[in-house]
C-alpha cells in the first residue's frame, strides 16, 4: 500500500513542481519517488500476505512482483522522457503526473482482491491514458487515437462492469475469496447462468484491455497515433498489469470452470497470434509493426492463462519483463532515429550499423529477444509459455504457435536487415546519430537485464 | 585440466575480447585464442577412454523449477566432432584475409564456436537447443555482412528455414519433457523413454526436419547452394565444414535413441531421399560452371551419403558417418580455401574462364590435387575409408541394402567425374593470357594447406585411431536401438 500512496502523492507533488516551473527537478524527483515505491514493495515482500482493507487488496508475492515490474518499466520509460516531452509540449509536468496516476491504477490492478478495486484500477489506469494519448492536441493522429481509445476503452469497461454485476448477481459478492468459495462449493450444473454470462463479459472486457484479437482493433491506431513514449508505456506497463489482473482472476476463481472458458480463450489466443503476426508482417512502419507484434505477444501471454498451473505467474512475469525490456529499447531507438530522419518507417533504420554500432547492436538484441532466440530473455519467456501449453497438451495450439514464431522471426529480422544491410539513402546527411546519456544508460540496463535473464533466469522464475 | 566447461568458456571470452580489437591484428589475436582452445582440447583426447561411455561430465542446475540443467560431457560420438570444431576453427581463421576482416568478424566466428561446442557436448536437451540456436545467429551475420550477391534475401531464407526446423524440434523437446516421469530434459531420460509407436512417428518428424534442414537432406536443401556461394569463404567453410555436422550429430545423438521405432518406420523413405540426393546433387555438380557452387552441390552429395550411413543402422554405416564427418570437414575446408585462393588471384571462379593455373601455381596445384583425391575417395586418402565404410553400411541395410549401395556407390564415380573436371578446368590445360602473371601461394597458405593435406593422408593411412574413439559408443547405441525395436 505504501507504494500506491507514494506514487499518488508523488504525482500531485509533480503537478505542483510544474506549477512553480521547477522543470529540471521533475525527472529526479520522479525517479526518487519510483525508487521509494519499489522500496516499499520490497519491504512488503517478507510480510505475511492477507487481504487488507476489508479484503480490497492483497499484497502477496504475486502482486508485489508485478508491481515492481510495472514501476521499474515505468521508470525506464520516464527516464527516456528528459528531452522528449519538452520537444512536444510546454507543460511537461502533466506528462509525469498522468503517467504516475496511470501507474497507480496499474498497481491496483496487480493487487486487487475485490472487483471494485479491479474496476477502479482499470479506470484510473485508462483515464490518465486517454489524456496522454490525445495530448498533442493539434495533431490529427493523436486526436483520432485518443477518441478511438476512449470509445473502445469505455466499451470494454462497460463489458467488464456488466460482467462484474452479473457475477455479483450470482454470488452476492465482489470478493475474490468468496467467488472462489462459490465456484468450488457449488456443483457445476447449479452454478447460475448469470455467472457464466459474467465470465463471458469479463473475458471480453479483459481481452480488450490486453489487446487480444478480435478485440484489438483499437491497438494499432492508438499505438500509432500516440507520442512514442506513451506508446512505449501503454504497450508495456499497461499490458503487463492487465495480464496480471487477468491471470489473478482466472487462477483464483475460474479454474474449476475451465471447461467453459478454455475453448473460448483457446480460439482467442489462436486468432490473436495470427492476426498480430500476419499484420505485423506487412507493415511498412516500424511503430505499427511493434503495435501488431504487441498483439501477437498478447497471444503468447494468453498461453499462461489457458493452462493455469503453478508456473503460470512466473511465466507471465518472465514474458512480461522480456517483452517490456525489448519494447522499451525498440521504442527508444525509434525516438532517436525519428529525431534524425523524421519518419517511423523501417527505412529510417537503414544503415544504422555503420553510423552507430552500439545502437544497432542494442536494437538487434531487442529484436532477437522479441523473436525468442536463446540467451535472451525472450527465449526464456517463450520457452515457459510453450511449456505451459505442452503441459495441458494443446498440441495443435503449440504447432500454430510455432508457425507464428517463424512468422515473427521474419519481421523482426527485417529490422536487422535494415540496420545492417540497407544503405543510407542520399536524402539523409551521414552525421552519426548521437545517443544521449540517459538513453545510453537505459539501453545498457535493458540489454544487460535481457541477457542476464536469458542466460540465468533462475532468480526471476523462483520469485513466484 | 579436464574442465570441459573451460573449453566452452574460452571462445565466449575470446569473442567478447575480439569485439574490442579493431586493428589489423584481430586475425592474429583470434588465431592465438583459437589455438589455445585447440591446445586445451588435447588433454581430453589423451585422457579419453573409448570404453567408458560419457566422460568429463559437468552439470549445474540451470533453471530449477523447470528441471533444466546445464549438462555437458564427452563420449565417443561427440569427441571427434569437438576435435573437428576446435581443429578447423583456427585453420579457418588462418585462411582469412586480415586486411578485410576486423575484430567483429572473428568475434562472430568464435561465438559460433561456442554454439557448436555446446551442441556437440550437451547432454541436456535445453542446453542442446540453446547451442543449436546460438550457432545460427553468428553465421547469419557472417554470411550476410561479408557475403556477395543477393546475400540479404538468401540469408533471410536460410535463417527462417533453419529456425522453422528448430522450433519444431523445440516442440518435440517439450513433449518429451512432459513424457519423462520426473519431468527432465536430460539426454539419458529422453533416450530411456519407451514411447508408443504412433508417438514416436511424429516425434521422429519433429526432430528429423530440424536436422534434415541443417544437413541438408534432399528436398530440404534449397537454401544451401545460394547460401554457400554467396557467403565469404570463411563462412562457407564454417557452414560446410562444421555446421552441417550439427545435423548429422543430432541424428545420431538425439533422433536414433529417442525415436527408434520412428526411424524404423521412415528409415526406408529417408534412405531413398538420401540416395536420390546423392545422385541428384552429383549430376548438378557436374553441370556447374562456378567452382564454389560445384563444391556446394558436391557437399550435398557427400552429406547424403553420410546421412544414409546413419540411417543404415549398421556399425559400418554409423562408423563411416562418424569418420566421414571429420573427413568431409577437412576436405571441404581445403577445397573452399583453394577456390578462394584462386579467386583472390584471378578474380574468377568460373570454370570456363580458368585453366592452366598449375604452371603458375605449382604448390597450390599439388595441394589441390591431394584434396581432390581425398574428396573423390582414392585409397590411402581419408575419403576412401569413410566412403568404403558408408557403402558397406548401406549395403548391409535391412531391406533394400543392395539398391542403396548401388546408387549410393554412384557417388564414387560421379564424384570422380565432377571433381576431376573441376581440377582439370582450373589447373590443367592452356593458361589464358590474362593470368600469365598469377603468383603462387604464400608460405602461410602453404602451411594451412600442408596441414590439411597431411590430415588427408594421415587419416587415410591410419584411420583406426579415429574409428576406435567412436566404436564402443556406436556399438552401444545400436544395441540399445535393436533392443528397443525388437
Amino acid at each position: 500500500m505504501g507504494a500506491i500512496i507514494t506514487l499518488s502523492l508523488l504525482a500531485i507533488l509533480l503537478l505542483y513542481l510544474g506549477l512553480f516551473k521547477a522543470k529540471s527537478a521533475l525527472l529526479p524527483v520522479t525517479l526518487a519517488g519510483l525508487a521509494l515505491a519499489i522500496g516499499f514493495e520490497w519491504y512488503g515482500w517478507n510480510q505475511m500476505a492477507a487481504p487488507q482493507y476489508s479484503g480490497m487488496v492483497l499484497f502477496d508475492h504475486y502482486a508485489i512482483a508485478f508491481s515492481i515490474l510495472c514501476i521499474f518499466i515505468a521508470g525506464l520509460v520516464l527516464s527516456l522522457s528528459k528531452a522528449y516531452f519538452k520537444a512536444i509540449s510546454e507543460n511537461v509536468a502533466e506528462y509525469y503526473a498522468l503517467i504516475l496516476f496511470s501507474l497507480v491504477g496499474a498497481l491496483l490492478v496487480c493487487a486487487y482482491h475485490n472487483f471494485a478495486i479491479l474496476f477502479i484500477g482499470i479506470e484510473v489506469m485508462s483515464v490518465a491514458l486517454y489524456i496522454l494519448v490525445g495530448i498533442r492536441k493539434k495533431d490529427r493522429a493523436s486526436n483520432e487515437a485518443a477518441l478511438k481509445y476512449f470509445l473502445m476503452g469505455a466499451f470494454s469497461t462497460g463489458f467488464l462492469l456488466f460482467g462484474i454485476t452479473l457475477m455479483y448477481g450470482a454470488t452476492g459478492s465482489f470478493d475474490l475469496n468468496e467467488l472462489q468459495q462459490y465456484v468450488r462449493s457449488t456443483p457445476d450444473h447449479q452454478i447460475s447462468p448469470l455467472f457464466f454470462a459474467g465470465i463471458l463479459l469479463m473475458l471480453v472486457g479483459l481481452c480488450f484491455k490486453v489487446g487480444a484479437a478480435p478485440f484489438h482493433f483499437w491497438t494499432p491506431d492508438v499505438y500509432d497515433g500516440s507520442p512514442i513514449l506513451i506508446t512505449a508505456y501503454m504497450s508495456t506497463v499497461v499490458k503487463v498489469a492487465s495480464f496480471a489482473g487477468f491471470l489473478r482472476l482466472f487462477s483464483m476463481v475460474m479454474v474449476p470452470l475451465d471447461g467453459f472458458w478454455e475453448p473460448l480463450l483457446l480460439t482467442i489466443a489462436i486468432i490473436t497470434l495470427f492476426v498480430g503476426n500476419i499484420s505485423a508482417l506487412v507493415q511498412s512502419s516500424f511503430k505499427r509493426m511493434l503495435a501488431y507484434s504487441s498483439i501477437a505477444h498478447a497471444g503468447y501471454m494468453l498461453f499462461a492463462i489457458l493452462s493455469i498451473g503453478s508456473l503460470s505467474p512466473s511465466a507471465i512475469l518472465t514474458y512480461g519483463l522480456a517483452y517490456s525490456l525489448a519494447s522499451v529499447v525498440a521504442f527508444a531507438a525509434l525516438i532517436l532515429v525519428k529525431r534524425q530522419i523524421g519518419t517511423d518507417q523501417f527505412e529510417s533504420f537503414n544503415g544504422l550499423a555503420k553510423q552507430n554500432r552500439f545502437l544497432a547492436f542494442v536494437v538487434t538484441v531487442a529484436m532477437l529477444s522479441l523473436a525468442g532466440i536463446p540467451l535472451t530473455a525472450g527465449f526464456i519467456g517463450k520457452f515457459m509459455m510453450f511449456g505451459r501449453v505442452m503441459e495441458s497438451y494443446h498440441t495443435l495450439l503449440l504447432v500454430l504457435a510455432a508457425i507464428n514464431a517463424v512468422i515473427g522471426v521474419c519481421y523482426y529480422l527485417r529490422v536487422v536487415v535494415h540496420l545492417y544491410f540497407k544503405s543510407v539513402g542520399d536524402q539523409v546527411e551521414t552525421s552519426a546519430i548521437k545517443v544521449p546519456l540517459n538513453f545510453q544508460i537505459i539501453f545498457a540496463i535493458s540489454i544487460l537485464l535481457t541477457l542476464a535473464v536469458g542466460v540465468y533466469p533462475e532468480w526471476l522464475i523462483n520469485l513466484l | 585440466m579436464d574442465n570441459l566447461f573451460s573449453l566452452l568458456l574460452l571462445p565466449l571470452i575470446s569473442a567478447i575480447v575480439l569485439v574490442f580489437v579493431r586493428s589489423d591484428r584481430a586475425k592474429w589475436v583470434a588465431l592465438l585464442l583459437s589455438l589455445i582452445n585447440l591446445g586445451l582440447t588435447v588433454p581430453f583426447l589423451l585422457r579419453f577412454d573409448p570404453q567408458a561411455g560419457v566422460q568429463f561430465e559437468q552439470m549445474w542446475v540451470w533453471i530449477e523449477r523447470l528441471n533444466v540443467n546445464f549438462h555437458i560431457g564427452l563420449d565417443g560420438i561427440s569427441l571427434p566432432l569437438v576435435l573437428l570444431t576446435n581443429g578447423l576453427i583456427p585453420l579457418i581463421i588462418a585462411t582469412t584475409d586480415h586486411t578485410r576482416f576486423k575484430g567483429n568478424f572473428y568475434a562472430l566466428v568464435l561465438f559460433m564456436q561456442l554454439g557448436l561446442l555446446l551442441v556437440f557436448t550437451a547432454l541436456d536437451a535445453f542446453s542442446f537447443y540453446v547451442g543449436w540456436e546460438i550457432a545460427l545467429i553468428p553465421i547469419y551475420f557472417i554470411c550476410a555482412l561479408w557475403g556477395t550477391g543477393d546475400r540479404v534475401a538468401t540469408n533471410l531464407k536460410f535463417f527462417i528455414y533453419t529456425f522453422a526446423g528448430s522450433i519444431l524440434m523445440l516442440i518435440g523437446i517439450l513433449y518429451l519433457y512432459q513424457q519423462t516421469p520426473a519431468g527432465s530434459f536430460e539426454w539419458t531420460a529422453f533416450a530411456g523413454l519407451n514411447l508408443p509407436e504412433t508417438t514416436q512417428h511424429w516425434v521422429f518428424w519433429a526432430f528429423f526436419l530440424a536436422f534434415a534442414i541443417k544437413i541438408p537432406i534432399l528436398p530440404f536443401h534449397t537454401w544451401q547452394p545460394n547460401t554457400y556461394v554467396q557467403a565469404p569463404a570463411a563462412g562457407t567453410m564454417l557452414l560446410s565444414g562444421i555446421m552441417l555436422k550439427m545435423g548429422v550429430f543430432g541424428l545420431i545423438r538425439w533422433l536414433l535413441p529417442i525415436a527408434p521405432l520412428g526411424v524404423a518406420e521412415y528409415g526406408t523413405l529417408v534412405m531413398t531421399l538420401c540416395v536420390i540426393g546423392i545422385v541428384y546433387a552429383s549430376l548438378i555438380a557436374f553441370r556447374q560452371d562456378d567452382a564454389k557452387r560445384l563444391i556446394a552441390y558436391s557437399s550435398i552429395a557427400h552429406v547424403g551419403l553420410i546421412s544414409g550411413g546413419v540411417f543404415s543402422l549398421t556399425v559400418d554405416g554409423l562408423q563411416g558417418a562418424m569418420i566421414q564427418m571429420v573427413n568431409h570437414g577437412i576436405s571441404v575446408v581445403g577445397l573452399f580455401f583453394v577456390i578462394d585462393l584462386i579467386e583472390r588471384r584471378t578474380g574468377s571462379r568460373s570454370l570456363s574462364e580458368l585453366g592452366g593455373l598449375a604452371s603458375r601455381t605449382p604448390k597450390l596445384a599439388i595441394a589441390f590435387l591431394i584434396l581432390v583425391m581425398g574428396a573423390v575417395g582414392l585409397p590411402l586418402t581419408n575419403g576412401f575409408i569413410g566412403e568404403f565404410l558408408l557403402l558397406k553400411g548401406l549395403f548391409g541395410t535391412a531391406g533394400y541394402g543392395l539398391w542403396y549401395a548401388v546408387f549410393g556407390g554412384l557417388t564414387l564415380i560421379l564424384g570422380a567425374v565432377y571433381m576431376l573436371r573441376l581440377y582439370q578446368k582450373t589447373m590443367l590445360g592452356e593458361l589464358p593470357e590474362q593470368w600469365f602473371s598469377v603468383s603462387d601461394i604464400k608460405s602461410t597458405d602453404v602451411v594451412i594447406l600442408g596441414i590439411l593435406v597431411v590430415l588427408v593422408v594421415v587419416i587415410g593411412v591410419l584411420p583406426n585411431y579415429l574409428l576406435e574413439l567412436s566404436e564402443p559408443a556406436i556399438n552401444n547405441l545400436l544395441q540399445q536401438i535393436s533392443f528397443r525395436t525388437a
